[in-house]
């Protein structure tokens, strides 16, 4: 299906919860309320036509100073009809949780955690919700725009050393 | 050596405690894998017969700390491995001995970020630094040779 098919298909099935829709060098992208993500994501996967049955990414961006801070932002995939769909969806800092794909794709647990630990978006029944790349008892999410390049003294403070002398 | 000179039977040869147990020091470095970015590629190198650091002695690279007795440290240590690094240097018999290979592993190098720790120094003590991004393994094996005049010169019988 081409993309401007996909994207008909979903705005027919939930078109009040589409905030915007968009074609651009032949990929197609949904904006969505971020309360119907389960709802849409559940219909891209069980749909025969559509059968997206592969998650490829979940990205997140800052837009610092906005409203709606944080954007999340999923890339899926049918291995069976070979098409492509990208959804966003958009939380304020206050309260930057979304639910997670987990119960539909077994894939995006590791990628919620990405997430998670980078950007600090909660994912709402996540199983397993840990950092997964920076230290355990890292505090922050260091690629939030307001966190500092060089970090807060983390890469320079050492625990570990045995204190020999 | 003047009174020593004829004292003892054939074959024997007189030097000092230093110099001999340096000797055999300096003359079987072996290495451990520490490789951490694309500095390794070019400590692999350094083992082919292209550059064959086996004429130094130290091509046994082990893959224990236990049998070591030098860590290369090559490429860039973050934070996170920061804590592994210490733990396999604790490990190591002595005598010990730590190279940073690289401007990542001597001082964080381009990577000036957050989960970068900006040179192993602060985690252990470092007698060779080689530079270069990644250095050539003609530079790890000076740095190698550098090491070796180092442990030439050390005293361990009295300080």
């Amino acid at each position: 299906m081409t993309p401007e098919l996909i994207i008909d298909k979903i705005k027919n099935r939930f078109p009040d919860n589409i905030l915007s829709t968009k074609v651009e060098f032949g990929e197609g992208t949904v904006s969505i309320k971020r309360g119907s993500l389960l709802d849409v994501c559940r219909f891209l996967h069980d749909d025969p036509e559509l059968y997206f049955d592969f998650i490829t990414d979940i990205c997140s961006v800052d837009f610092i100073g906005h409203e709606e801070r944080f954007e999340v932002v999923y890339h899926f995939y049918s291995v069976r009809h070979n098409h492509r769909i990208r959804i966003k969806a958009r939380a304020p800092e206050k309260d930057a949780v979304i639910d997670s794909l987990c119960p539909i794709w077994k894939g995006a647990n590791w990628l919620e955690r990405e997430v998670y630990d980078l950007m600090g978006i909660n994912f709402i029944g996540h199983p397993d919700m840990r950092r997964i790349l920076m230290p355990e008892d890292f505090a922050g999410h260091p690629l939030r725009k307001d966190y500092p390049t060089e970090g807060r003294g983390e890469r320079s403070t050492f625990d570990f050393i045995p204190d020999i002398d | 050596m003047g009174i020593l000179e004829r004292q003892f039977e054939e074959n024997v040869l007189t030097t000092t405690v230093d110099a001999m147990v340096n000797w055999a020091r300096k003359s079987s470095i072996w290495p451990m894998t520490f490789g951490l970015a694309c500095c390794a590629i070019e400590m692999m190198a350094i083992t082919v017969p292209r550059y064959d650091i086996a004429r130094l002695g130290a091509e046994v690279f082990r893959a224990t700390p236990r049998q070591s007795d030098l860590m290369i440290v090559a490429g860039t240590l973050t934070r996170k491995m920061a804590s592994v690094l210490r733990q396999v240097y604790d490990q190591m018999p002595e005598p010990r001995y730590v190279i940073a290979m690289g401007t990542c592993a001597t001082s964080g190098g381009i990577f000036n970020t957050y989960s970068v720790v900006q040179g192993v120094d602060q985690i252990v003590p470092v007698d060779v630094f080689v530079p270069g991004c990644p250095p050539r393994p003609e530079a790890l094996i000076h740095g190698i040779i550098t090491l070796q005049k180092k442990i030439e010169q050390q005293k361990f019988l009295r300080k």
